[in-house]
């Protein structure tokens, strides 16, 4: 009965019928590095918790996040938390009513993506020149 | 009814209204500070040894900024992953299930990581 009732209603076009926007790429991977976030924050949690018990403890952490898996989601989660910061403030920006045009929300999806990338990147080069290399 | 009062006060039927939205902002801008200090942390402690380690975050200031982090971080996850599975969990008890569950994470992480700073600060 109710998959009869669901046949006939008038259904709104499906996500891949639209073709794929920047913005709507840029709203989707607002959600996705939040989501990140939350489980880089575990992440976070564990090594916290490990150094609050102990070397020990520490250095089982130490080894996952020196090995190539955990270097590799280290710079994801500090790529996702610098993305969704950065359109984060995009968001701020527009609940003030500024930059909602079409040219505005362009630039503003692609200042993040590359200011996101840059600065990551930056941010690693600089914090390996700082310990001596990799 | 909305009583002249409830519309002073912005109130509709639903007895609450702009709260979640005003929280997510709240800590959205208390977390551009707080996640460029967690960012610098993590990139400048790359391969650091345990001593080195603790004695950062048993720094004052350092344990400050990581514990606002945390309670911000944690309140704005858990709006957050809200509102997605409100938005793509669509069975009534698994909606339930995974809100709970949200809860329950964002809670978890902010205590546990709140209970780790306080040791390492008081060093035991």
């Amino acid at each position: 009965m109710t998959n009869k009732l669901e046949a006939e209603r008038p259904l709104s076009p499906h996500l891949q019928i639209y073709r794929p926007m920047l913005t709507m790429m840029m709203s989707i991977a607002h959600r996705i590095t939040g989501f990140g976030n939350a489980v880089g924050f575990a992440l976070l949690t564990w090594w916290l918790v490990a150094i609050s018990i102990g070397p020990d403890a520490y250095a089982t952490v130490d080894a996952f996040f020196g090995s190539l898996i955990g270097r590799v989601l280290l710079f994801l989660f500090t790529w996702s938390l610098i993305h969704h910061m950065l359109g984060g403030i995009r968001h701020l920006i527009w609940d003030t009513g500024h930059g909602l045009d079409k040219v505005s929300i362009e630039v503003f999806a692609w200042a993040t993506i590359i200011s996101s990338v840059v600065l990551t990147v930056l941010i690693w080069v600089a914090g390996y020149a700082l310990m001596g290399g990799p | 009814m909305a009583t002249p009062l409830k519309r002073v006060r912005g109130l509709g039927a639903a007895h609450e209204g702009t709260e979640t939205f005003w929280r997510q902002r709240l800590t959205a801008m208390a977390n551009i500070p707080l996640v460029i200090f967690l960012v610098l942390s993590i990139v400048s402690h790359i391969g650091a040894s345990y001593a080195d380690v603790r004695a950062y975050l048993a720094n004052p200031i350092v344990a400050v900024l990581m514990l606002a982090l945390i309670i911000s971080a944690a309140i704005h996850m858990r709006i957050g992953l809200r509102e997605i599975i409100e938005d793509y969990v669509h069975g009534e008890g698994c909606k339930v299930l995974a809100l709970v569950a949200t809860t329950f994470f964002a809670g978890l992480i902010a205590i546990a990581s709140t209970l780790a700073i306080v040791k390492i600060s008081l060093g035991s």
